[in-house]
């Protein structure tokens, strides 16, 4: 697999990859195993799966911030080898900078790859406005709202234009009105730059809501792909609404149907004496 | 205060409004009630140290007596001490305190950040760092005088190693304390190593290493004062030691009331500076009440 193929390779690209974790004690404990997984260019893929199945530690890998134990990691047909050039990566907790006002924030990407400030405060502006927060540019992290501190999160990944935007359960920590909000205006912000998108979330409507694609792994430890589903629901679509269609029940009832079983296993391990190491 | 609160109210506004003055006195008389007491103790420490030790004088030659310190003060001030003016004394101890306090500042914040950011320097240089930190480094002083001399040199080094520890030691837990994600966040936004090192670690760790300043500007006049002690010619340090050899009680006490009056300056300005470099948190973090 040392050639380059002759079309345009697949943004994600996971061929047989498992990722060991050492403990403190010394065991190793396997987070994934046998995981074969490919996300097109401007695909949005979500990941479902139970707690503890290795949807997260899949992010880190294709983000570069992990190595796999064995097999390849490839984005646009590149093996990662340090961290990804072109990804974007959003956090379930904040990691914005807490000492740098929002405009700052947002032009941190293309300051640190030395774009002078006047040309990154004033592409920041934009993108300040893109995600609606218009006239907060001096405010500083600790005075805006959860879902604003995921807007400026949102802009500061979109401003680099990244090939790839993985998205760890980025807003989980929301309450479920500003969540759905949030979920439609990602949509509508992935539509300006078209990255390919790889979504860990435990919310199976989120899921299906937003992706062409979701893809259901095991129960954890050693998850792995268990099916992936092709979601055909026209767009634009509107969050708060589409889970009313009668397609996007049926789906709902054939994914749960498959992610069912992984969260039984799940939750009797959590139930077994010994399943405290599962996480 | 139940006589201000059952005060009858016209309207909703008016009542608010009589509220908020009845708060304001109560916190007024509060104030009031608190320097008051503070100036009582003053008064009574002072006034039965007077009384009691300024009534024998042999008392007095021992201990000192605050009548006397004050006239000692004033003579320092107008016609001088006895080793040159008493200005030229306090500037070359501060002189000798801020620079090693500096240098000490930041070679522990380079240091603190190298090793928390470097595992290998840390494996490498922790042992020696506990080791020189376990030492009793008060007593490099004779060495430093020993081999600088009398002049500024040694009292800045003795400064800085006093110094160097503290904010080494913040500054190292600080930047081993950050926020992984921040990092994590930084690297894939783009930024080298270096670029996470200034703009993710060190603001990080800012927080550490100013409460460290603190207690390092005090370890910071100690040692300039010690060093003058050890072996000096001019500063405040040398005052003291002059007053002592003279049977001078009053010329110790003066000379530390000097140095409180320094000490407070520097504790107000290193609280500015930290409103300054923090002023990104939230308020209820950076005023606890």
């Amino acid at each position: 697999m040392t050639t380059e193929p002759a079309e345009a390779p697949p943004a994600i690209e996971l061929r047989g990859v498992r990722k060991d974790f050492r403990s403190p004690g010394g065991e190793a404990y396997t987070a994934l195993r046998d995981v074969d997984l490919t996300v097109d260019a401007g695909e949005f893929c979500a990941v479902v799966g139970p707690t503890g199945c290795g949807k997260s530690t899949t992010l880190t890998l294709v983000a570069g911030m992990e190595r796999p134990t064995e097999g390849t990691v490839r984005v646009s047909g590149q093996e990662v080898s340090g961290v990804t050039k072109g990804a974007g990566f959003m956090f379930q907790t904040d990691a914005i900078l807490p000492w740098k006002n929002v405009l700052d924030n947002v032009a941190a990407g293309p300051r640190y790859r030395g774009v002078d400030k006047r040309t990154a405060h004033s592409d920041a502006r934009d993108w300040i406005r893109r995600v609606g927060l218009a006239g907060f540019e001096d405010r500083y992290p600790h005075q805006l709202s959860g879902g604003m501190r995921k807007r400026v999160a949102l802009a500061q990944n979109l401003i680099n234009e990244p090939r790839i935007l993985l998205m760890d359960e980025p807003f989980s920590a929301l309450d479920v009105q500003t969540r759905a909000l949030m979920s439609n205006e990602l949509l509508g912000l992935w539509d300006l730059t078209h990255p390919a998108v790889v979504f860990v979330t435990h919310d199976l409507e989120e899921a299906i809501a937003l992706a062409d694609k979701v893809v259901v792994m095991t129960a954890g430890p050693g998850g792995t792909v268990k099916a992936e589903f092709p979601i055909d629901l026209p767009r634009p679509r509107v969050v708060q609404e589409i889970r009313f269609e009668p397609e996007f029940v049926d789906l709902y009832h054939r994914v749960w149907e498959t992610l069912r079983a992984e969260v039984d296993i799940a939750y009797s391990r959590t139930q077994a004496p010994t399943a405290g190491v599962a996480r | 205060m139940t006589s201000t609160t059952a005060a009858p109210a016209t309207s909703g506004e008016s009542r608010r409004s009589a509220a908020a003055s009845a708060f304001r006195a109560h916190a007024v008389r509060r104030r009031l009630l608190v320097h008051g007491v503070q100036i009582g103790v003053l008064v009574v420490v002072l006034g039965f140290w007077q009384l009691y030790v300024g009534s024998d004088s042999r008392k007095v030659i021992l201990f000192g007596v605050p009548s006397g310190i004050v006239g000692r003060l004033k003579e320092w001030i107008t016609v001088g001490t006895a080793v040159g003016s008493l200005g030229d004394q306090i500037r070359v101890t501060i002189e000798e305190a801020i620079l090693g306090f500096l240098i000490g500042t930041v070679l522990g914040i380079v240091f603190g950040l190298a090793l928390g950011r470097v595992r290998f320097l840390a494996d490498v240089f922790g042992p020696f760092i506990k080791v020189l930190n376990s030492i009793p480094r008060i007593v490099l002083g004779s060495v430093f005088v020993l081999g600088f001399g009398l002049g500024l040199e040694s009292k800045v080094m003795l400064v800085v190693v006093l110094v160097f520890f503290g904010v080494f030691f913040n500054a190292f837990q600080g930047a081993r304390e950050v926020d992984r994600n921040l990092i994590a966040n930084a690297r894939i936004l783009g930024a080298s190593r270096w670029q996470v090192t200034r703009q993710v670690v060190l603001p990080s760790a800012f927080t550490w290493i100013v409460a460290s300043l603190h207690v390092a500007f005090g370890f910071a006049l100690i040692g300039a004062i010690v060093g003058e002690f050890i072996g000096g010619l001019q500063g405040l340090g040398v005052l003291i030691k002059t007053a002592q050899g003279t049977f001078d009680a009053n010329g110790v006490w003066a000379a530390m009331v000097i140095m409180g009056a320094v000490a407070l300056a520097a504790e107000w300005l290193i609280t500015r500076l930290e409103k300054r470099l923090l002023r990104w948190r939230p308020p209820q973090l950076t005023e606890p009440l």
